[in-house]
């Protein structure tokens, strides 16, 4: 396997990632619960198309249509006995159009949650998710994914298995969580929590970050809490928020909030920058113009987020040291019980 | 293995102390903790009402407090919630029997097309947690699944869940159902999930948006206590 990316990061002092996935192979018609891994083998065109509309937008990078394509995930169309041909036909189709442009394009083999829980109160173990990882990073390499890209990871265990099956292929690896209640993921990680959860990792990713989550301003208070990283950071926001309009859903981020979320999370210390939910090519054009046409700035404050982007969803993000150590107050003359 | 020293016996406690170990216990997720604290107060003669009420529900209001507060997270939550079933277990059967007050009764699925459950499964838990009944029809369904569940169980609350853009507009596509039935006012609607917010609840005609499985519980208490009020009036 290539390790085409650390490459390109080594030549750029910024890389723009692809848009969105998901709406955009719903704009393409895909309807509510069909799997979109189908699509690798039903509707190649379109898969093309996909990859293809973020290759012409100005993306050095983009990630497979292999989201929801582990066992787990799969299963729920009767699919999970074809891991590893989804995940290596995604790729294939992938490297095809990375191939045929001019310019470098990294491939990414898009890995997503198991949809399970783990840990205590889970069903799923870590050998289990290590397994299904592993499986499915394999379809990915030998499509000739240049590099794989776990993603939208809410639970620390589950990341942390990702890293482990990943490293039991050797390939390199990015890895991004969604931090989407309250500044923090659905299970409590917070953005420094994240920084300080990779140096735990024996094979650590080549960069990482935040992908989706709740709008661009929140997304960006995620990438200012993880500037003491070492390693280079991703910023995938979505396209603003979704609204409701005359029956369907429609993000509300135009070109223009995009471009300026794209300087901003440059500015706030991201080097892999792009989109998630409700980004289409017309706003990769104009994050890539802009990237190329303004010169990187002084990190932004909370304030300047928030005047541009959007108010956050929340009034904290549970970094802040008063929040970080909070713990209800124990009835003291009640001792804890030993556990068992 | 060596006591510790400050290791508590949970039967040497008095009945307030108890209650508030018990509270502490599901604070911590000890299942086995609490199905021994039920079975102590039953045995002193509780009725399954109080113990339900003032030990268990109780204590998930705490959880459920710290939950919205930022303090507690779903794993822990999780914990706590399956500490609760398992002193549920116990006072189910004999609630039935003493035919104790009923707080409300609720079916709740994900909607046709969207196929995630964990949000929906913790608010299952978070209301059992506070003494609902719930119905868990699951994932992928269509209108005429929390029709017939809702008349089936009898429910007070119609809860729909969506984790995709693409199969929120759907809950609306239920509401107009019971609309066209004329049975709309006959449910309390509640809609949650990732990407919905309170403008989206109201453009399709729920009772609520609700924005955490802490917030449903809220939200489900005031509508039912609000829903009572008006039955007594009207």
């Amino acid at each position: 396997m290539s390790n085409a990316l650390e490459t390109l990061l080594t030549e750029r002092s910024w890389v723009l990632a692809d848009g969105a996935t998901g709406t955009n192979l719903f704009n393409l018609g895909l309807q509510a619960g069909e799997a979109p891994e189908l699509w690798n083998f039903d509707e190649v065109d379109k898969i093309k198309m996909l990859y293809q509309g973020a290759v012409d937008a100005g993306s050095d990078l983009f990630l497979t249509n292999s989201f929801g394509g582990n066992a787990s995930r799969l299963k729920l169309h009767n699919l999970e006995t074809r891991v590893h041909e989804v995940n290596k036909v995604a790729a294939e189709i992938g490297r095809e159009i990375a191939d045929t442009s001019a310019r470098t394009v990294i491939v990414a083999g898009s890995m997503g949650p198991t949809g399970e829980i783990m840990g205590a109160a889970g069903t799923l173990s870590h050998e289990s998710a290590v397994e299904m990882f592993e499986e499915q990073a394999h379809g990915l390499i030998d499509g000739g994914a240049d590099v794989l890209w776990v993603e939208t990871i809410s639970a620390p265990e589950e990341f942390a298995a990702a890293a482990e099956a990943i490293g039991n292929t050797g390939a390199p690896w990015c890895g991004t969580m969604s931090f989407d209640t309250a500044g923090r993921t659905m299970m409590g990680v917070t953005s420094k929590d994240m920084v300080a959860l990779i140096d735990t990792l024996d094979h650590r990713p080549v960069a990482f970050g935040a992908n989706c989550g709740v709008g661009a301003s929140d997304l960006l208070r995620t990438v200012l809490g993880m500037n003491e990283a070492t390693r280079p950071i991703i910023a995938k926001g979505n396209a603003g928020i979704p609204k409701y309009v005359d029956g369907h859903i429609h993000y509300d981020g135009t070109p223009d909030l995009m471009a300026d979320y794209a300087v901003m999370a440059r500015n706030a210390g991201a080097t892999i920058i792009g989109g998630c939910c409700g980004t289409k090519p017309e706003h990769l054009r104009a994050m890539r113009s802009a990237l190329e046409n303004l010169p990187k700035g002084d990190p932004p404050s909370h304030h300047d987020i928030q005047a541009r982007l959007g108010v956050f969803s929340s009034s904290t993000d549970g970094t802040e040291p008063e929040i970080a150590g909070a713990v209800r107050e124990r009835r003291g003359r009640r001792g804890r019980r030993g556990t068992k | 293995m060596a006591e510790e020293e400050d290791d508590i016996v949970l039967s040497e406690l008095n009945d307030e102390d108890l209650v508030l170990q018990m509270h502490d216990d599901l604070y911590d997720g000890m299942k086995d903790e609490i199905l021994e604290g039920v079975n102590i107060l039953l045995g002193r003669g509780w009725q399954p009402y109080d113990v339900l009420t003032k030990a268990l529900v109780e204590g998930m209001r705490i959880v459920g407090i710290d939950f919205r507060d930022g303090i507690l997270f779903v794993p822990e939550v999780l914990l706590a919630a399956n500490a609760m079933k398992g002193g549920m277990g116990i006072l189910r059967p004999l609630l039935a029997e003493t035919g104790a007050p009923r707080l409300g009764k609720m079916v709740i699925g994900t909607v046709k097309g969207d196929i995630h459950d964990i949000g929906k499964n913790l608010v299952t838990m978070m209301m059992e947690g506070a003494g609902f009944e719930v119905m868990d029809i699951g994932i992928n369904n269509p209108a005429e699944n929390y029709i017939e569940g809702a008349k089936e169980f009898d429910a007070d609350i119609v809860g729909m869940s969506a984790l995709l853009t693409t199969t929120m507009p759907y809950m609306k596509v239920v509401i107009d159902t019971m609309v066209e039935m004329g049975i709309r006012e006959d449910y309390v609607i509640l809609v949650g999930g990732a990407p919905l917010n309170e403008e989206f609840g109201k453009a399709i005609g729920a009772d609520a948006y609700c924005r955490d499985a802490a917030v449903a519980v809220e939200t489900a208490k005031e509508m039912m206590a609000a829903r009572k009020h008006n039955q007594v009036v009207t």
